[in-house]
């Protein structure tokens, strides 16, 4: 699914990540553990397409080279970032922004677009499966919603996509234990053969729902250790210094 | 070089002209000019000795320049004043009539005006050039006692009418360009509503610009009589040329006791090529008088065309407890300029105004809102809200806000707020992660930067609202 060999990448000539690498296979959910700074952040940008950044390295997507693919491209492409900070958009419906992006995605696959009803019937199961509000929906993109709704949300969108590589950046900061669980249930409800996970976090909690196959430790730019779900653990009682 | 053709086609897709033979007035600004006008539309004397006092104070006015965006000086005599389809030089009586050229332009312009396409719940009248060409739905619109009808045949049929409110609200006396209006102002559209009579469709006008070298000049007259409503709403396009075309129209309205006029514009004209060449110059005055108590006027215009638009639809608030309202998104992009705005005139007592304004800049493209809230002596316990959000993309465009508020008593109160921001990377970038390319984006954001003006529009019309706040940026980001 996703092949990373040796990347680099650069912002404002500040290096942050020094050559990274990594392989995901179909179904599989990988983890990423690292203190601040240690350029997790700038993976998922990068994954995604953001501007702003000098990149070297092969960076693979399903056998493409992703840097010849503009963001808007990836995503149709089926790359599915949940933001850390959700942005907010003010005018515009939370549901019209879904379908529009819905439509988009599966005009790529070569689906047809839904019409309004069809697509409240999707929106109506996704969210209740979720245990999402459907108020929510009707508001303004993001607006003044919780630091726990907005996560939710993203959590929905990726529902509602169905996308085969999903990165969550750290979409698990900043969350009581029951909006946690949704996330998580989120997550394991689309756990399946043909989809991909990078879970970015900085705790292991979000870990003790999903489990992932692997867990890696980035820091200083590099993976300098991978392991399994014992890493994680062995993270959280040592703390990241402790780990070389 | 055919590539280029079709990328230009597509900007403005309303470009085109129509090949058809016209009438014209003898060439420039003269008393023979505005005698061929009233005389070609066979207008009553008082009508012509009107133009004439005009034209005759037009002779001591100055032509305003306090205006941000400037122009090259306008050479009044080399412009035709009226300008007509030969086909239509005696109205046709019936859509039968009308030529087929003429039908097939609007067909392509969006109006169907032949029966079974007519646009359902909307009343059009299509004003070409100088002339009203067609008026659809008048016999059902006549059963309820609402005149809707073309500005020239008012002034033959409805003359006690047109004599009472003509210039009632935009003076002969006012300032240059509305004179000048009212000395050769061609056609428009009139409408008056009973008392206690709710009009029961859109009202609408759309305008078109063909010839060449010509000005137009139209008139609006519009009359909602005690306890009565009328929605109604104006388009406008107008084909590419290199030249700068003038368009000067003067809009009338009456509100009187617990009456309620809304007034929509979705306002397209050209808007000159992406070096600023040619476009429409948008000189326009539009005023309503809430002359009634308990009365409303609403005003609602999307201004995305013309090289410079300058122009502040106005309410005096003339009636106790009478409500004015200014909703506005105007759209720069490329070298279009825009100085836009509103008055708010409050004599009454407990009158309120409100006033949305958005605008927007990209390109190379400045956009202006000015403003004035100005609040009598008498007007106590009146009440105004001003919000004034400008948005830029780039750093070559310019967003400026000059309001001027007036407060005569101390139990009035004025509220101000303004805010300026560069359209965000962050959005953008949520967007394209969600599968949006760049224009896609840019259009969503934005539309929801307008929504509070946007969702004022008659249903049938925000849609179409909505895809050109689009269009009219593309190009403008990346």
């Amino acid at each position: 699914m996703l092949k990373i060999k040796n990347l680099k990448a650069s912002i404002n000539n500040k290096d942050i990540l020094k050559g990274l690498n990594i392989n995901i296979k179909p179904g599989e959910l990988h983890a990423i553990m690292g203190p601040n700074g240690s350029g997790k952040s700038t993976l998922a940008n990068v994954l995604s397409g953001k501007n702003g950044y000098e990149i070297s390295g092969e960076l693979k997507y399903q056998g493409k080279d992703l840097k010849e693919i503009s963001i808007d491209e990836r995503a149709q492409k089926g790359i599915f970032l949940a933001f850390q900070y959700p942005i907010e958009i003010p005018g515009v419906n939370t549901s019209n922004f879904l379908k529009t992006s819905l439509n988009k995605v599966r005009k790529a696959r070569g689906e047809k677009e839904l019409d309004t009803l069809s697509f409240l019937k999707i929106l109506k199961e996704k969210s209740s499966e979720l245990g999402i509000d459907e108020k929510m929906l009707s508001r303004q993109l993001n607006v003044g919603f919780s630091g726990g709704e907005k996560k939710k949300n993203e959590i929905l969108q990726m529902k509602i996509l169905d996308p085969n590589l999903v990165i969550l950046d750290e979409t698990d900061s900043g969350l009581d234990i029951d909006a946690l669980k949704i996330i998580a249930d989120g997550v394991n409800s689309s756990r399946d053969k043909k989809k991909s996970f990078l879970i970015i976090t900085h705790y292991q909690r979000l870990l003790n729902y999903i489990n992932p196959n692997f867990v890696h430790v980035l820091s200083d730019g590099k993976i300098i250790k991978s392991g399994c779900m014992e890493l994680a653990e062995e993270l959280e009682k040592k703390g990241y210094k402790k780990i070389n | 070089m055919k590539n280029q053709n079709i990328n230009t086609e597509q900007d403005y897709k309303y470009g085109f002209t129509t090949d058809i033979e016209s009438i014209r007035a003898p060439k420039g600004l003269s008393e023979e000019s505005i005698k061929f006008i009233s005389k070609i539309k066979k207008e009553p004397k008082w009508m012509l000795d009107w133009r004439l006092k005009a034209f005759n104070r037009l002779k001591n006015l100055k032509e305003p320049n306090w205006q941000k965006p400037k122009y090259p000086k306008i050479n009044y005599q080399d412009l035709y004043y009226y300008s007509a389809p030969k086909s239509v030089s005696g109205k046709p009586k019936s859509l039968d009539e009308v030529d087929p050229k003429l039908i097939e332009t609007y067909k392509k312009l969006g109006i169907p005006l032949q029966e079974q396409k007519r646009l359902s719940g909307v009343a059009v009248d299509a004003v070409f050039d100088s002339v009203s060409v067609a008026t659809t739905y008048k016999e059902e619109l006549t059963k309820k006692g609402i005149i809707f009808c073309s500005m020239s045949e008012a002034i033959r049929e409805y003359s006690d009418l047109v004599k009472k409110y003509l210039g009632s609200v935009i003076p002969l006396t006012d300032h240059y360009f509305a004179t000048l209006n009212s000395a050769v102002f061609t056609d428009g559209s009139f409408v008056y509503i009973p008392p206690k009579v709710k009009c029961p469709m859109e009202l609408s006008t759309y305008f078109r610009i063909n010839a060449s070298e010509t000005g137009q000049f139209e008139r609006t007259l519009i009359i909602a009589d005690k306890g009565s409503y009328v929605s109604y709403l104006e388009g406008c396009t107008a084909p590419m040329r290199d030249e700068n075309q003038l368009h000067a129209a003067n809009v009338e309205l009456v509100a009187l006791d617990d009456a309620e006029i809304k007034y929509s514009t979705v306002q397209n004209w050209y808007p000159g090529d992406k070096n600023g060449v040619g476009g429409i110059y948008n000189f326009v005055t539009k005023r309503g008088a809430c002359r009634g108590k308990n009365s409303k006027i609403s005003w609602t215009q999307v201004e995305t065309g013309s090289a410079i638009t300058w122009k502040y639809p106005s309410c005096i608030l003339q009636g106790d407890n009478s409500v004015g309202e200014f909703y506005s998104i105007a759209i720069t992009n490329n070298h279009q300029k825009a100085d836009t705005g509103t008055k708010m005139i409050h004599l009454g007592k407990n009158t309120k105004s409100k006033i949305i304004s958005k605008g927007i800049s990209a390109g190379k493209a400045d956009n202006t809102y000015r403003g004035l809230v100005d609040i009598g002596k008498k007007a106590l316990n009146s009440r105004n809200y001003t919000q004034c959000d400008s948005l830029l993309m780039g750093n070559k465009c310019g967003a400026h806000t000059v309001p001027y508020i007036k407060n005569k008593n101390s139990s009035s109160i004025v509220e101000h707020e303004a805010t300026t921001s560069k359209i965000n990377e962050e959005q953008l970038f949520y967007c394209n992660q969600r599968g949006l390319n760049q224009e896609e984006a840019v259009g969503l954001i934005v539309n929801g930067f307008c929504k509070e003006v946007l969702q004022q529009l008659p249903m049938e019309f925000a849609v179409e609202a909505q895809k050109l706040v689009g269009i009219s940026l593309e190009g403008s980001v990346g």
